[in-house]
């Protein structure tokens, strides 16, 4: 069709086209690209209070560079990522094996499993929250122990962290076990054949031909545990002595944006937490021609 | 000889497989029994060392003390609210753009939908600051339109139901234009049906992550009477601390509702997520 006029029905479809997307394309606009903007120009500013706004340059930026804090929300963050996503993944890469295999019940484990990710992580904190007590847990009490787990600064990130795993690991599992479920039976008969023991067969078949789903659950995983805050919200509240250590970026910037009013502040801290995000999917991307097979 | 050794070594696999999950299972189920059987003890009980496992006697007075330290029924009613208003939203809007997407010619198309494709990867806190001020300046702060509001339209959706359409034939749609259907009768009549799983499966990831959502909710409704489950239930983490029979009790009460639906709806729920995962 090209430059020339169009057809009555081509133009007919072009009408319908824009009408459809448009409740889509104005709601983005409004609710996501003018409040992008909005963040943007703000890490640029100081809030007066009330939404009012005064250019500020790159102090922003600099005072949170500055900051011990906010390096230590950084650190936070990535330790919280260190600790979760290779243990995480694991675990779920056996689980989703395990059920893989042909065994009865496949379907009670498996709803055991995905349980934590229908629950409210405001309320499952809390009983683990309960369950860590120092003075009356029932895990201090079978360890015969009386450790801090929420409020030792050295532990308080380790506690988060096999939270979060218990939380995703059914999540994650589902996924690969989809990704499992799809390699051919076939390869397996083959290896059987030739004798490949069952070790030499998951190195050979099973990781590479799972791994384009290990790739969006790694990635998927990352940029969650980057954007962590409402288990470590739940879990430290302010009078904690342990808050500091457990402060990710997005707690840092709820507390700066919404509970001191630093919104031009909170704004610089969600952009360099966007920037990270960026960075690390970037590497990621650049990373999986190492090990991720696209080829069946 | 050497079938029987391969027979052994297969059973003890399997044996070993069963060991794995058994135990996986009980650690991922045992906070939820002690949640239970905390709720029912009582505060002297629950603190006692060594701990009861079973509760003494039914204490059942928790849940009413739950019930009087925060609005459940509201909370209740505001959840299912935002939810029910964020499913349709996210259903109905998704479903016409990811069509008009996947099957329709028109100018700026590929524009537009790399503005569907950017956001849908950037992180929802970047918007959140923005998107309370401009409900503060409506003074819609402290509504149920204020708990929908962010999930008026959907990007991911419209992105994962676009798919949903691209696996649909041609042929489909054009007979049914040939049978005299206009653009929005085919939609609406003939492929919009076709959908039914996708759209299941949306509705279940929307629901979930909406009932879940905890950032959104504490920052533009305040006021105790308009909190969802999880806000309201997360403004008692600082106080009762001691009090965790209550807190238990609580926490319960909020999971509730999800968890039945979850029992009944299992496989949708478990397939709905793997499959908006995976796409």
């Amino acid at each position: 069709m090209g430059k020339g006029k169009m057809s009555a029905a081509a133009k007919r479809e072009q009408n319908w086209g824009w009408i459809m997307v448009a409740p889509t394309i104005i709601g983005l606009l409004v609710l996501n690209v003018y409040p992008f903007i909005q963040t943007l120009i703000m890490s640029f500013s100081t809030h007066l209070g009330f939404g009012t706004y005064e250019f500020k340059g790159i102090g922003n930026y600099t005072d949170m560079l500055k900051s011990p804090e906010f390096w230590k929300a950084t650190w936070n963050t990535i330790y919280f990522c260190i600790l979760t996503v290779p243990i995480g993944i694991f675990l779920a890469l056996l689980v989703a094996i395990l059920l893989n295999a042909k065994i009865k019940g496949k379907s009670v484990f498996r709803a055991i499993f995905f349980l934590p990710m229908v629950c409210a992580p405001a309320a499952v904190t809390m009983v683990w929250r309960w369950i860590f007590n120092s003075d009356y847990g029932v895990l201090n009490s079978v360890l015969g122990a009386k450790i801090n787990w929420v409020t030792n600064p050295n532990l308080v990130m380790i506690t988060c962290a096999i939270v979060a795993i218990w939380s995703a690991i059914g999540y994650d599992a589902v996924l690969l076990l989809s990704g499992l479920q799809n390699i051919s039976k076939s390869y397996y008969e083959a290896a059987d054949i030739d004798g490949a023991s069952k070790v030499t067969q998951f190195f050979s078949i099973t990781l590479p031909m799972v791994s384009p789903t290990l790739f969006v659950v790694l990635i998927m995983r990352i940029m969650s545990s980057i954007k962590v805050y409402d288990l470590i919200y739940m879990m430290v509240d302010e009078a904690n002595p342990a808050l500091t250590s457990a402060q990710s970026l997005m707690f840092l910037f709820y507390r700066e944006s919404f509970v001191a009013g630093n919104r031009g502040y909170g704004s610089a801290v969600v952009i360099w937490t966007v920037v990270l995000i960026g960075v690390i999917t970037a590497v990621q991307f650049i990373g999986q021609k190492k090990w991720v097979n696209y080829e069946v | 000889m050497k079938s029987s050794s391969m027979g052994q070594s297969k059973k003890t696999v399997k044996t070993l497989t069963y060991v794995f999950l058994i135990l996986g299972s009980v650690i991922m189920i045992f906070p939820f029994i002690w949640m239970i059987l905390t709720s029912l003890k009582t505060m002297a009980e629950s603190t006692q060392v060594p701990p009861t496992i079973f509760p003494k006697v039914l204490h059942w007075k928790n849940f009413s003390d739950a019930m009087a330290s925060l609005p459940f029924m509201r909370m209740y009613a505001n959840t299912i609210l935002m939810i029910f208003f964020r499913v349709i939203c996210a259903v109905l809007f998704s479903s016409m753009a990811g069509y008009a997407f996947a099957k329709l010619n028109f100018k700026g198309k590929n524009l537009l939908f790399s503005l569907v494709v950017v956001q849908q990867m950037l992180p929802s806190q970047i918007f959140i600051t923005p998107q309370y001020q401009m409900l503060a300046k409506m003074s819609m702060t402290n509504t149920i339109f204020a708990l929908v509001f962010p999930g008026l339209v959907s990007a991911f959706g419209t992105f994962f139901l676009r798919q949903a359409y691209l696996g649909i034939p041609n042929e489909i749609g054009e007979a049914a234009y040939l049978d005299g259907c206009n653009q929005w009768q085919t939609f609406y009549k003939v492929m919009f049906p076709l959908t039914t799983s996708s759209i299941a499966a949306l509705a279940v990831f929307t629901a979930v992550f909406a009932y879940s959502d905890l950032m959104w909710p504490l920052i533009v409704n305040s006021d105790l009477n308009m909190m969802t489950l999880s806000s309201g239930l997360a403004t008692l983490r600082g106080q009762f601390t001691t009090n965790y029979p209550v807190l238990m009790a609580g926490s319960l009460l909020a999971m509730l509702p999800m968890v039945i639906l979850y029992l009944f709806f299992q496989r949708q729920f478990i397939e709905g997520v793997a499959m908006t995962g995976s796409k």
